[in-house]
């Protein structure tokens, strides 16, 4: 086992993702307290152009294959499975994403490796690989260990600022050409599908009023609705909302659906699972109103409101009003 | 014959207060309230679709912790063909990993081309338990989906995983398969109690064994509640109290009109 800290680069048409930037900002501490080198492993069809932007890490690695420029995480399982096997670092980051969750789970079993999964934080501490993790939607925080490693660890997004991970150095850059048949990878891909074009597109809103399974039912949607009219807001939501077809999936807040910064982000009967919280965070002002003092919203949140939303949405509309009167 | 198996683990019902254990490294487990796992819920209604369209069999099984019987009697109660409770000696809370090692024994001995599972749990922290099975019985997996297709020979699966920003990807995988399932393709039923009684009194559970080691991997150092609220400055008072200072806070920074 080396003391290199490897990090998988994630980029999606063509632009490094933020999630990259922040998972070579933990990679930039955790390195050093591991005695390595912070490496960044960069898959996909044409990609060695974007290692330019990879100047945190002291080396980038990179594999170019014409099966890597698609969306099937089983050929990155593959590539990687066969890289981390020769090179043998002592931690692996993945991103909590679309590509890195279907990755992790099966490095562990097949290189027999220990992984944690919601991390927050990382660090290496007396040689052992030390996470603290945000579990049970934000409820529980699990400090746990991998004693001396080698490990995994799938990282939450915003576990770190992005700017910590974007560097002007010149790391060393290597092509590798692992050993692995990509031809039996059973999953095909046949195409991409654009989300169907919008009524509104919330990225586009100076406010957004937001709503979540609080609500209870589609017939209490006019409720919120009015409010957001009141403030000349458009009305967005939590998944559980869009996936009983309240509203349109085109509505939706956080890691499957959009990311938005709002002037502000009126959070109504959302819990803040970090998986919402992952595609509001940056709002400029985020205000809260949820019955359940616990609610992990109110960590994200400028200002909360512990009440029934039933209540306070209505005068809250009322008061819009009136002022506006 | 489409033969789907779907896993289903509880977790506690985060309506309830978590209780920590006195050693500080695990939940406090005797008083809490399980409840299905929510996209675990998902995985089975995408299953029940499927034998709708496809005359599929469904079965559920479960690893014998929380109270998972009442789930059980549940999908029964929504149409699946058996369910299957597993008993072992892996303990009242069994990571990922070793979940994973007991569904595949079981599987081993049970007819199946199509695994269903939630993407993920809220108490995943060892990994997710879809990818992890799917790589202990080295079958081709794909999560995040929000849509599932089944060819006529029942020989591949054509599915949408979802990618950021509500684009999909549509992806075709030969069978068996695992999938681990984000949402089903409509929200999933509703099965009122006395239905659930009904099946409590007509239906079994089957019962297996099986073995699993365990596997202590990593090691929880402590567990805690975060603090809440940490950074938001709480608005108090009556609802009118409250309306008025938002609108205030509002009218300061220029967001009201
Ligand atoms: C891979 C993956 C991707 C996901 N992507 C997304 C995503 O893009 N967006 C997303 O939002 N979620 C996503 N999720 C789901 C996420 O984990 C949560 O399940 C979801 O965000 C919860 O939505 P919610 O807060 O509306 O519901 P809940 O968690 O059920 O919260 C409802 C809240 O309403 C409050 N409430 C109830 N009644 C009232 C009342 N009368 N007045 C005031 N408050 C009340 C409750 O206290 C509670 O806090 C994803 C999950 C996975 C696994
Ligand atoms: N990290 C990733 N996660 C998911 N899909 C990806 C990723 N990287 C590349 N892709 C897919 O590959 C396509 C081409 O990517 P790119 O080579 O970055 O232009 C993208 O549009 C995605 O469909």
């Amino acid at each position: 086992m080396s003391q290199d800290v490897f990090v998988l680069v994630e980029h999606l048409k063509g632009q490094l993702t933020d999630g990259t930037f922040e998972l070579l900002g933990i990679g930039r501490e955790v390195a050093p307290q591991a005695g390595g080198r912070l490496v960044a492993l960069l898959l996909g069809r044409d990609v060695r152009g974007l290692a330019e932007q990879l100047g945190a890490a002291d080396v980038v690695l990179y594999v170019e294959d014409e099966r890597l420029g698609d969306s099937v995480p089983e050929a990155y399982r593959r590539v990687l499975a066969g890289l981390l096997q020769e090179q043998s670092p002592k931690l692996t980051l993945l991103p909590t994403s679309s590509l890195g969750m279907d990755l992790a789970g099966a490095l562990s079993v097949e290189l027999n490796l220990p992984m944690i999964a919601f991390c927050k934080q990382l660090a290496v501490q007396d040689g052992s690989i030390v996470a603290t993790c945000e579990l049970y939607g934000g409820r529980a925080v699990v400090e746990a260990e991998i004693p001396e490693g080698p490990g995994l660890a799938l990282v939450l997004p915003g576990a770190c600022p992005a700017d910590k991970g974007r560097s002007e150095g010149a790391p060393a850059v290597e092509e590798v050409k692992p050993s692995v048949d990509l031809a039996e990878v059973r999953v095909r891909f046949k195409g991409l599908i654009e989300p169907p074009p919008g009524d509104v597109d919330i990225t586009r809103q100076e406010i957004l009023v937001s709503v979540g399974r609080g609500v209870q039912r589609e017939e209490n949607l006019p409720i919120v609705q009015e409010l957001a009219d009141a403030l000349g807001a458009a009305l967005s939501s939590s998944r559980p909302v869009v996936d009983q077809q309240w509203l349109p999936p085109t509505r939706q807040v956080g890691k499957s659906g959009m990311t938005v910064k709002p002037r502000l982000y009126l959070a109504v009967g959302i819990s803040g699972a970090p998986e919402h919280v992952e595609g509001m965070r940056d709002s400029d002002l985020i205000v809260a109103i949820n019955s359940d003092a616990r609610a992990p919203i109110f960590n994200v949140a400028h200002y909360g409101a512990v009440a029934d939303l039933f209540e306070v949405v209505p005068k809250l509309a009322e008061a819009v009003k009136n002022r506006g009167a | 014959m489409l033969d789907i198996v779907v896993p289903i683990k509880q977790v506690p019902d985060l309506v309830e207060e978590l209780e920590i254990d006195p050693s500080g490294t695990a939940l406090g487990l005797e008083r809490t309230r399980f409840v299905v796992n929510e996209l675990d819920d998902h995985a089975l209604e995408q299953a029940l679709l499927l034998k709708e369209k496809h005359q599929a069999q469904v079965s559920v099984i479960a690893l014998d912790v929380g109270d998972v019987e009442e789930t059980l009697f549940m999908a029964l109660a929504k149409g699946v063909d058996q369910a299957i409770k597993i008993s072992g000696d892996f303990g009242p809370a069994p990571d990922n990993h070793t979940t994973a090692r007991v569904l595949k024994d079981v599987l081993g001995g049970l007819s199946h081309n199509l695994i269903l599972t939630g993407v993920q749990a809220i108490d995943d922290l060892d990994g997710q338990l879809g990818i992890l099975l799917s790589s202990y019985l080295d079958l081709p997996y794909v999560g995040l989906v929000s849509g599932v297709q089944i060819d006529e020979g029942g020989s591949k699966a054509t599915v949408l995983k979802e990618l950021p920003g509500g684009v999909k990807a549509e992806l075709e995988l030969p069978l068996p398969a695992v999938l681990g399932i984000q949402a089903a393709e409509q929200p999933p039923r509703y099965v009122p109690v006395s239905r659930v009684r009904q099946a409590m009194r007509t239906a079994t559970i089957e019962e297996r064994s099986a073995a699993a080691e365990g596997n202590g991997h990593i090691r929880v150092r402590r567990i805690s509640k975060p603090q809440v609220g940490a950074g938001a400055e709480l608005l108090e008072g009556s609802s009118e109290d409250i309306a008025e200072q938002i609108v205030g806070i509002l009218a300061d920074r220029g967001i009201l009109r």
